[in-house]
């Protein structure tokens, strides 16, 4: 039934002209999507040298500081989990007041603060109520200047973390990644070892250690700030300039090596098995090395990997999960980072369906590189990615991320503008060049944690390649 | 209170109205940013399911995105991609909701899908579409309980707190035997008792027109009819008996369940035991979080948190043991730390840490139009009332020491569900004590 809507008083002019007769049987016809607004940015330098960003933003009465630091856990070199954790003692004990008095300051005053390491960046992150900005900055100074690292405690933040290296054999999920990212990355290579360490590297951790990497690894002259909301850029500037504006190196900067150890290119497809007895599911993580995001084929690599199983309608997803029911999600991914991280594909699957769902992804994979994707396909892939850029914008939390994130990789704001323009241009060729090219199809590396008294004959059968079997308590070490 | 400056008042503007088959429209223009985001809640939860269908609700959610008569299976996800938009629903033991977010210029077409499968799912549905949504489900129970280290607490709790039949006894996922039997049938009589314009509210918020909002729903959503009145279930009123269950499973690390009842949402006293979960877990230096992770250093974890649904609630504090330790003695320190609560009381500083705490998350939660649109969906269908941020917020700021001392006496030094998940084998590390009383 095809009916014309009733004009109401409220109703504006526009929406009278826009709209033709309404017909249910077909999707309504949609205005041009609106385009990019990127943030202004004002950048500016303290008297140290310290670069920093700010955005206002004042819809809400909250402000985001961040303050990057490069380096991050690939300076962990021979010692695994230093950095993330030096990087998580900050917010401890500092300037004089002890945990206890900064954390309840901190709740006092409606902030939240939290400092973390990734590979290539300690992060320190400060959200506040405008009114508590200048309290919570002086705060903030005190831990990324002045901490303390007392032994007491790094003991017990030493402590809770080997209790929680332990819990990693409980998650199935958890040891796939280890296992993956041990066999991908060689001994040598950054992501070898994981960000958090292991039982052993924790169990070296103490006060001595930790200040010393601190005083190394915070440099000033790598630090930059990003301020976002509820404030002007004069303002911003003089608030962190006067607490951040005499921040000096206490230590020999440790050095940010070029990454010389290569990932594991395999010359045929590997299995790793690792048991679980009497799980319910197989978890599987399937890839190899990934590749640069500042290659050129990037745009159309996110292109592919949004069709392929980024995206809920990817063809990985349609396939395990919605034909065949075998898994309630799986999804692949790259990991961009200034140092490629991995391609990887991941899901839990059904224990009965696991030598099926093996089948199923690499018939997927192939079909990848086999055939050129179809234009419908290729175009619904190319908007999901290009019109949720301006989506990625909303909060002062998203702003701040999108800029660290551009400076991660040495990139310009102009850069998202260039992005989508070149994902509008990516061809089912370019396509169906870079799955050649990137995707493991015949030589990946492939990790199943599950019940193998029940899924080890169906995987043998498919005859993939060699099979090993790691010991849990080994790779959750 | 914050020294200086009072806080603004906490306002999220909107507009309501009702179409005549009973739909409830709430809109929220917010311009900062261009995107829209549509919020559609069914007053329909696991609380509603038949004795013998538990997981229903859940089970119909996923069917939600399954096709409807002018957009079958698969357009719905592929259309709202092609726009540039992402989707979701989620099921609670009160509620389930479905949502749509992406560039402003996707608004019609959500619109349009939404009224598409509220008018038009059934054309479409068969058993092979319900047979596939049982199967990834069970897929999700899988990977959330029997795949999960704790898992199988979700599933065990309800039944212990909640008495026989009551809405809540048993969890939203649903057991497999229950999943296993729901039919096509099952799932058009849902539909036709549930899912009508009259038992759902619609938030649209975003860089949108109030009055182009208001004449594209009433264009695509009127000729939908409405439905039959719904008689909601009224639990009975129950007291919970003191029970201890030690479950063995693939974990490290025991760790303990302790589950009070306590008060619906809308309860008097759901302020102060929120706030009674901030002092007693919220931050670094509250009691629990001392007692047993930083001080006392026995547990590596725990959380304090009042789960107040619409009918009813409880109040729950879960804490992991350290290697080594058995969970009697987390257990004698969580009923010492409630001990000194209810006798001396917060100190007017914890009490103005939780509140300002609480204030700033209330101003955290406003910052993107998804959350807002949430936010006005869940206290419309709570209170009446969907702009209730600054409302709710005044009375957590009023929560006083009296309050506290009062909420921890009468709900978390009663009878209680005791639940210790300790290592295959090793059942001596559970809790077995009495509560410890004066």
């Amino acid at each position: 039934m095809i009916r014309r809507f009733i004009a109401c008083g409220l109703l504006a002019p526009m929406a009278l002209s826009a709209q033709a007769a309404f017909d249910r049987t077909k999707p309504p016809t949609l205005p041009s999507a609106p385009s990019l607004v990127l943030p202004t940015v004002t950048t500016s330098r303290l008297a140290n040298g310290i670069s920093m960003q700010v955005v206002p933003q004042r819809e809400v009465p909250l402000v985001q500081v961040t303050l990057t630091v490069a380096g991050g856990s690939r300076l962990d070199a021979a010692e695994p989990g230093l950095a993330s954790f030096a990087a998580r003692m900050l917010t401890e004990s500092a300037g004089g007041k002890d945990v206890n008095a900064i954390q309840s300051e901190l709740a006092f005053l409606g902030a939240t603060l939290s400092s973390n390491a990734t590979w290539d960046l300690f992060i320190v992150s400060l959200n506040v109520p405008k009114r508590s900005l200048g309290a919570a900055l002086d705060l903030l100074a005190d831990v990324v200047q002045r901490p303390t690292f007392s032994s007491a405690d790094v003991r017990r933040q030493r402590e809770l973390r080997a209790a929680a290296i332990l819990q990693q054999r409980d998650r199935p999920g958890a040891l796939a990644a280890l296992a993956f990212n041990s066999l991908v990355f060689p001994s040598g290579h950054p992501y070898h070892d994981p960000p958090d360490g292991d039982s052993v590297s924790t169990a070296r951790l103490d006060s001595a250690r930790v200040r010393t990497f601190y005083s190394r690894a915070y440099v000033p002259a790598r630090a930059r700030f990003i301020v976002v909301g509820d404030i002007a850029a004069s303002e911003a500037s003089e608030l962190i300039g006067a607490r951040f504006g005499g921040w000096t190196a206490t230590g020999a900067p440790l050095t940010i090596a070029p990454v010389s150890v290569a990932p594991v290119e395999n010359g045929a497809l590997k299995v790793f098995l690792i048991d679980k007895p009497g799980a319910a599911q197989s978890i599987l993580s399937i890839g190899g090395p990934g590749v640069s995001r500042t290659s050129a084929d990037y745009p159309a690599l996110v292109v592919m990997n949004t069709l392929l199983g980024e995206s809920f309608s990817s063809r990985l997803n349609a396939n395990l999960r919605e034909t065949k029911g075998y898994t309630y999600g799986i999804s692949s991914r790259f990991g961009w980072a200034p140092t490629p991280n991995a391609f990887r594909v991941q899901s839990g699957v059904r224990t009965d369906v696991t030598d099926s769902s093996l089948i199923e992804i690499f018939k997927e994979l192939r079909s990848m590189q086999n055939a050129p994707v179809d234009a419908v396909e290729l175009a619904r892939a190319k908007a999901y990615v290009a019109l949720a850029v301006p989506g990625n914008f909303e909060t002062n939390g998203q702003i701040a991320g999108q800029l660290a994130d551009l400076q991660t990789f040495g990139l310009p704001l102009a850069s998202v503008s260039a992005f989508i323009a070149r994902v509008n241009g990516v061809t089912a060729a370019d396509v169906q060049r870079v799955a050649k090219k990137y995707l493991p199809a015949s030589r990946a590396t492939v990790v199943v944690v599950g019940d193998l008294a029940k899924v080890r004959a169906g995987i043998e059968a498919l005859q993939l390649g060699t099979i090993t079997v790691l010991d849990a308590a080994v790779v959750g070490r | 209170m914050l020294a200086g400056a009072q806080a603004a008042r906490l306002r999220v503007p909107f507009s309501i109205d009702t179409l005549p088959n009973g739909l409830t429209l709430i809109v929220h223009e917010d311009h900062s940013v261009p995107i829209v985001t549509t919020n559609v809640w069914f007053h329909v939860g696991s609380g509603d399911e038949k004795v013998g269908r538990t997981g229903f609700a859940h089970l119909f959610e996923h069917l939600m995105f399954m096709g409807s008569q002018h957009a079958e299976y698969p357009q719905f996800d592929r259309l709202l991609e092609a726009a540039g938009a992402n989707n979701n629903g989620s099921t609670t033991e009160d509620r389930t909701n479905y949502y749509e977010a992406g560039p402003s210029s996707s608004l019609r077409l959500m619109l349009w899908l939404e009224a598409d499968r509220l008018g038009w799912l059934l054309p479409t549905m068969d058993k092979p579409k319900v047979d596939l949504q049982r199967d990834v489900v069970k897929n999700e129970r899988r990977q959330n309980y029997e795949n999960q280290p704790y898992g199988l607490v979700g599933d065990v709790a309800p039944k212990l707190m909640y008495p026989a039949g009551h809405p809540y006894s048993w969890p939203v996922i649903g057991s497999m035997a229950d999943l296993s039997a729901a039919s096509v049938e099952d799932v058009k009589d849902f539909f036709r008792t549930y899912y009508a314009p009259n038992n759902a509210t619609l938030v649209v918020a975003g860089d949108v027109s109030t009055a182009e909002v208001r004449a594209l729903v009433r264009e695509y959503f009127t000729e939908i009819p409405r439905g039959p009145a719904i008689t909601r279930p009224t639990p009975p009123a129950f007291t919970v008996r003191d029970t201890a269950v030690t479950l063995e499973d693939r974990v490290q690390l025991p760790r303990l369940y302790l589950n009070w009842h306590a008060v619906k949402s809308t309860a008097a006293d759901a302020p102060a035991l929120q706030v009674a979960g901030y002092i007693l877990a919220g931050a670094r230096t509250s009691r629990l979080t001392q007692a047993l992770v930083y001080g006392g250093e026995i547990a590596t974890s725990v959380q304090a948190y009042s789960d107040a649904k619409r009918l009813d609630g409880d109040f729950n504090v879960v804490a992991t043991a350290r290697p080594g330790q058995a969970l009697d003695t987390l257990q004698t320190v969580i009923d010492q730390q409630l001990e000194q609560l209810a006798a001396a009381g917060p100190t007017s500083r914890e009490l103005d840490q939780a509140r300002n705490a609480i204030e700033a998350s209330f101003l955290r939660s406003i910052q993107t139009v998804s959350g807002k649109a949430d936010q006005l969906n869940e206290y419309y269908y709570q209170t009446g009332n969907p702009d209730g941020f600054q409302d709710d917020l005044d009375k957590l700021r009023a929560v006083s020491t009296a309050d506290i001392q009062r909420v921890i006496r009468t709900y978390l030094q009663g009878p209680r569900v005791m639940i210790s998940v300790v290592p295959q084998g090793k059942p001596a590390l559970a809790a077995t004590k009495k509560r410890v009383t004066q």
